[in-house]
């Protein structure tokens, strides 16, 4: 979607296998910049690891992945890529402070004790402002809303200075006014020129929130824009039948949909 | 007796100066390596590595290295034999804990049945703090400052590894060699205290000043701070207890670290049990209203 020469993201014919299952099956994938890409599948399609090959924490047993043109252990070096967890993967009660965390954002420029100087304070109120959480940057990480928890991690992206964001589920448990807060600031940072990933079950939020789609189910099924992508016939092929009208769009119905996809 | 000969009356003696000094030291660096500890969720781990240089230190008594040395190497031995069991086999971490610790302490409890002067080695148990030679007492400061000086130098990227291994990952450090690094320290840190309350407690300086530091602050740097302070304190009023009421020392030391952590789990301002309570009553009564 990008003129750029070099994509943010580009992996080729991706495999990685978790003991006999097969995560990833010759996935490839391009990523332009200044762009938020939506990845979208059911649990256990294999979007978080295909996160995780992105970060370089997984060894493929084939297929390439290259950020920003670089291998990920250079990318991660040139700290090109900013990462925000999962809700669950967080010990929220961690005594650090919105501030703290978004410091740590700051350490691959930091030397041996990362002890920060003016420019790093700098940087870290910087991003805390484009986040709109300069007043609550003192208060404990876990004492924030759930959106307000996301835009914390956001913005440790942007002390970084990551022109890559992967968002791993960010709208999990999230009302429908954070949502909105967390899908215009997304968009923001794309005009910017970064480029923003984000694997998600809310479909409905997709169109708003995204520049182009994935669908992903161990392989990329089809990436195009998000009214092509949400249509019923081509979610079919990635979750089973009329997503966007059942009541659930996870579980009963993604477990139906491995079987007939498969 | 006045006050300050109770304070001062017992240190007219070399051996209470050796055992305060050495306790002291220890009760700091395990004060500090506590946070770490306690956050992680590594309880089970101090106390696999403590057990764990029982036959190190047996060993090292009968070919007659340093005492520490064993430890230590046994202690990276028991480290490297988890991580060995969990990454190989279908088994979790803390059946491998159990497994390894277990099987090594054994090792080392028929060590000492076959070696000769047991009365010695019985010591390893339960600490010796009356004991301690000039030999040991510096072997303790010089492995205890190295320790401290590593984990206050590395602090920031510690707790980085301990709140999210994945960002680590993804800003170029390696989440692995930051894991064995506070392993090896891990290590260093029992040999340390091995002396002060013996194998068996040692897991208590190692656990207790970390949570009871977590219940009172919400700033990793003041935990920081509070741990180390509150068991050197312990240490200290702990050994003048076992002085006067002619008492275990380790155990009085441990005892009073644990008296400690009750009341402040019961009145700790922000995290106590009845601050929490209180709070809960008056959010009731406001919903009510």
């Amino acid at each position: 979607m990008s003129a750029s020469p070099v994509p943010a993201v580009q992996v080729t014919d991706l495999t990685v296998h978790y003991g006999d299952v097969r995560a990833l099956d010759r996935a490839t994938l391009r990523i332009g910049h200044g762009t938020v890409c939506g990845l979208v599948g059911m649990n256990g399609s294999g979007k978080s690891t295909l996160f995780k090959a992105v970060m370089g924490m997984i060894r493929p047993d084939e297929g390439t992945v290259l950020v920003d043109g670089a291998a990920p252990a250079r990318a991660r070096r040139a700290q090109t890529i900013g990462y925000v967890p999962q809700s669950e993967d967080v010990d929220w009660a961690f005594p650090l402070s919105v501030r703290d965390v978004v410091m740590t954002g700051r350490y691959g420029y930091q030397g041996f004790t990362r002890r920060p100087r003016p420019a790093d304070r700098e940087a870290v109120a910087h991003a805390l402002e484009r986040v709109e959480l300069t007043d609550l940057a003192d208060r404990q990480i876990g004492a924030l809303s759930g959106g307000q928890r996301k835009r914390a991690f956001v913005a440790r992206g942007l002390a970084q200075d990551a022109t890559i964001l992967l968002l791993d589920e960010p709208f999990a448990g999230v009302d429908k006014r954070t949502e909105a807060t967390l899908t215009t600031l997304l968009r923001e940072l794309a005009a910017d020129g970064r480029t923003v990933v984000v694997s998600t079950h809310d479909l409905h939020a997709l169109p708003d929130l995204a520049d182009e789609a994935v669908l992903f189910l161990h392989r990329v099924l089809l990436h195009d824009t998000p009214d092509v992508v949400l249509r019923p016939d081509n979610l079919a092929l990635a979750f089973g039948l009329d997503v966007l009208g059942g009541r659930s769009q996870q579980g009963g119905q993604g477990a139906r949909g491995d079987r007939e996809a498969s | 007796m006045n006050p300050v000969d109770l304070l001062l009356g017992p240190l007219t003696y070399d051996f209470m100066q050796n055992a305060l000094a050495v306790t002291v030291t220890a009760a700091i660096v395990c004060g500090v390596l506590s946070c770490w500890l306690v956050l992680i969720g590594w309880s089970l781990m101090g106390d696999a590595v403590s057990h764990a240089v029982l036959p190190g230190v047996v060993l090292a008594y009968v070919v007659g290295a340093p005492f520490a040395l064993g430890a230590l190497v046994f202690g990276l031995l028991a480290v490297t034999l988890i991580g060995v069991v969990r990454d190989t086999s279908r088994v979790k971490e803390d059946a491998a804990i159990g497994v390894v610790f277990t099987t090594l302490f054994a090792l080392g409890l028929v060590l000492i049945s076959v070696t000769p002067s047991q009365t010695d080695l019985s010591h390893i148990l339960f600490g010796n703090l009356l004991g301690v030679s000039l030999a040991d007492l510096v072997q303790v400061l010089v492995l205890g400052v190295i320790t401290f000086g590593i984990l206050v130098l590395k602090r920031r990227d510690l707790t980085l590894y301990a709140f999210d291994p994945t960002h680590a990952h993804a800003i170029g450090l390696s989440p692995r060699r930051l894991g064995a690094l506070l392993l090896g320290l891990l290590a260093l840190t029992v040999v340390v205290a091995l002396q002060a309350v013996g194998v068996i407690l040692v897991v208590a300086l190692l656990i207790i000043p970390g949570a009871t530091a977590y219940l009172l602050t919400d700033r990793f740097a003041r935990m920081l701070w509070i741990s180390p302070l509150v068991a050197a304190a312990a240490a200290v009023t702990g050994i003048y207890l076992s002085y006067y009421l002619d008492t275990s020392s380790g155990g009085m030391v441990v005892l009073t670290m644990g008296a400690v952590f009750a009341v402040v789990y019961l009145f700790s301002p922000r995290h106590g049990l009845v601050a929490s309570r209180v709070a809960r009553a008056r959010r009731r009564r406001l919903a009510l209203r």
